[in-house]
């Protein structure tokens, strides 16, 4: 088990050393899309939870798992449409430009 | 949880991480951020995939029932939101990402409980860790939501003793989860522990104000995402983490982009209310024999119309009133009288960050025309007018001289230097700071009373007749 702790304490570490790194210098203008797009990706709790609430047997663990299925989707959901709504408004307009 | 899940499942949550880093990626340039932000969703499709083929998940009917109302409910708020309300979406959204995390905690420490077999000290740690992060998350986020709603006021909340309140039930906090190390097995603290997170979350965010809430709606980003990492710890899953590490990650730079957009650091921003604060600065500013100028519609169009360059300046009013579209309107009349237009937009203008550019967009401005504030300061000497509407703090010059004003150091728009500055405004009411803007006393300065959008309109009408 402490293995398997520490292998996933590297794999942490390096993915937010990678996140700093694709992240950086990203223009204002799409701080907000980042944000909105970033957040839906957070929604993968969705994951977590569908294991959570996956045994066949009713209990306290599968209820709450099945809360938490619908919450992080409504976040995965809305997250990525409303990002794609907005950036649609930008698409839009380097057309015309 | 520690048997590995089969290799196929593996390997697809490896190629989902990996489309969700090239999605992130992406999303940082404005050519490939719509098709970035459709490959983070289609790695987030093949990770919800390959969970449901996992041995341990059975129950399909009512995971597919619960995937089902939540696509529905978060389908329709992102098409029915308006572009104004951003930051409260992106709150609630952000609070029920922290939320989902925290219950996986929940459940799978009511799980273990169930096991009669002691808790392993890894799953305990993990599992109090996400109650912690995920609960703050959670009420945090939904306090900032109903303060960007207007379902609280937006100003900062404070009590007598809040810092010592804080910090005891920080220590509580922490004496509980000490005490659940030793001894996991005890329902009652576990539930204390949960409590507290939830209390905390509310306290950390009440008494922060409306205008430091890019800094706070970047940072509850950034911690759902940690949320999300710490559930991947609970459940063992790579691919929790991995995500959650990267949000985590993306939302501590936007937070660092915000608290140096503003020259303070995170710790003024989350324990020192700036309106308090400002108080003092602004009782000694002495501001009783200045006078402003106030113009009309008619005259305002007339130095608009007969400028060679304007630059506006939106803020977080002209977001509120909604003003983005007749402000387009304004812009394209000028430009039809051969006026150059720009707009200027700082770092945290609005309530998060980047939310001047979504609104502008909305309105079809053409994002040429749009210029951060390093690139549009050193053209303020060769603008004839600047227009500020609903901007204050950001454009008020005594954050670049005087020492005692709380706003003192933070980059503003150098709006002061344009030949020409009229102001459209409400009424002399100080910014969120609190503090009095010398901008308005300028010689050069003409204010416009009014509401935001009625007052672009009365402009537009003006403007048209010249």
């Amino acid at each position: 088990m402490t293995e398997t702790l520490i292998a996933a304490l590297f794999v942490f570490v390096l993915a937010s050393f990678t996140g700093f790194e694709v992240i950086n210098k990203v223009p204002p203008t799409l701080h907000t899309p980042l944000m909105s797009g970033s957040n839906a990706i957070s929604g993968i709790a969705v994951v977590g939870a569908l294991v959570a609430s996956g045994a066949r047997e009713w209990n306290l663990s599968v209820i709450l798992g099945l809360i938490a299925v619908i919450l992080a989707t409504i976040n995965v959901v809305g997250g990525f449409l409303v990002t794609d709504r907005m950036l649609q408004m930008f698409k839009k307009k380097e057309i015309k430009a | 949880m520690s048997d590995f899940l089969p290799t196929g499942i593996q390997l697809t949550y490896l190629v989902a991480a990996s489309l969700f880093i090239i999605g992130l990626k992406q999303l940082g340039s404005p050519a490939t951020a719509r098709g970035g932000n459709t490959l983070a969703a289609v790695g987030m499709l093949l990770a919800i995939v390959a969970t449901m083929l996992d041995q341990q998940v059975l129950n399909y009917e009512m995971i597919l029932i619960g995937l089902a109302i939540g696509s529905v409910i978060g389908a329709i708020a992102a098409y029915k939101v308006q572009m104004t309300e951003m930051p409260q979406m992106v709150g609630l959204l952000n609070g029920l990402g922290g939320a989902a995390s925290a219950l996986v905690a929940v459940a799978e420490f009511w799980r273990l409980l169930g096991t009669s077999q002691p808790i392993p000290l890894e799953s305990n740690i993990s599992i109090l860790l996400d109650v912690f992060i995920g609960g703050v998350t959670f009420t945090g986020s939904m306090v900032a939501f109903a303060k960007l709603q207007g379902l609280i006021s937006g100003s900062p909340i404070t009590f007598p003793l809040q810092q010592a309140v804080n910090a005891l039930l920080l220590v509580s906090l922490i004496g509980g989860s000490g005490y659940l190390l030793i001894d996991p097995n005890s329902l009652p603290v576990f539930l204390a522990v949960v409590t507290a997170s939830l209390i905390l979350g509310v306290l950390f965010v009440i008494p922060i104000g409306g205008g430091d809430m890019p800094v706070v709606i970047s940072l509850l980003n950034s911690l759902s995402g940690i949320a999300a990492a710490a559930a991947g710890f609970v459940v063992m899953n790579n691919m929790l983490i991995i995500s959650g590490a990267l949000v985590g990650a993306s939302g501590l730079i936007l937070t660092q982009i915000m608290c140096k957009a503003m020259n303070r650091s995170l710790i003024s921003v989350l324990f020192t209310s700036f309106g308090k604060a400002a108080v003092a600065g602004g009782a000694s500013g002495g501001t009783t024999d200045k006078s402003v100028r106030s113009i009309d519609p008619e005259e305002g169009a007339m130095m608009l119309g007969y400028a060679r360059s304007v630059v506006i300046v939106p803020g977080y009013g002209m977001a509120v009133a909604q003003a983005q579209h007749s402000i387009r309107e304004l812009a394209d009349q000028l430009e039809r009288m051969g006026v150059d237009v720009k707009y200027a937009i700082h770092p945290v203008a609005g309530r998060m960050p980047g939310h001047m550019n979504v609104l502008l967009a909305e309105a079809n401005v053409p994002y040429e025309q749009l210029h951060d504030m390093d690139d549009i300061n050193p053209q303020f000497d060769q603008t004839d007018v600047a227009l500020v509407i609903g901007a204050n703090d950001v454009v008020n010059p005594s954050a670049r001289h005087d020492t005692a004003s709380p706003i003192y150091g933070m980059p503003i728009l150098e709006v002061d230097r344009a030949k020409q500055t009229i102001v459209i405004k409400r009424g002399m009411s100080t910014g969120f700071a609190g503090v009095d803007n010398d901008l308005f006393y300028k010689a050069k300065t003409t204010m416009l009373f009014g509401g935001a959008k009625d007052m672009v309109a009365k402009l537009v009408a003006e403007v048209k007749q010249l």
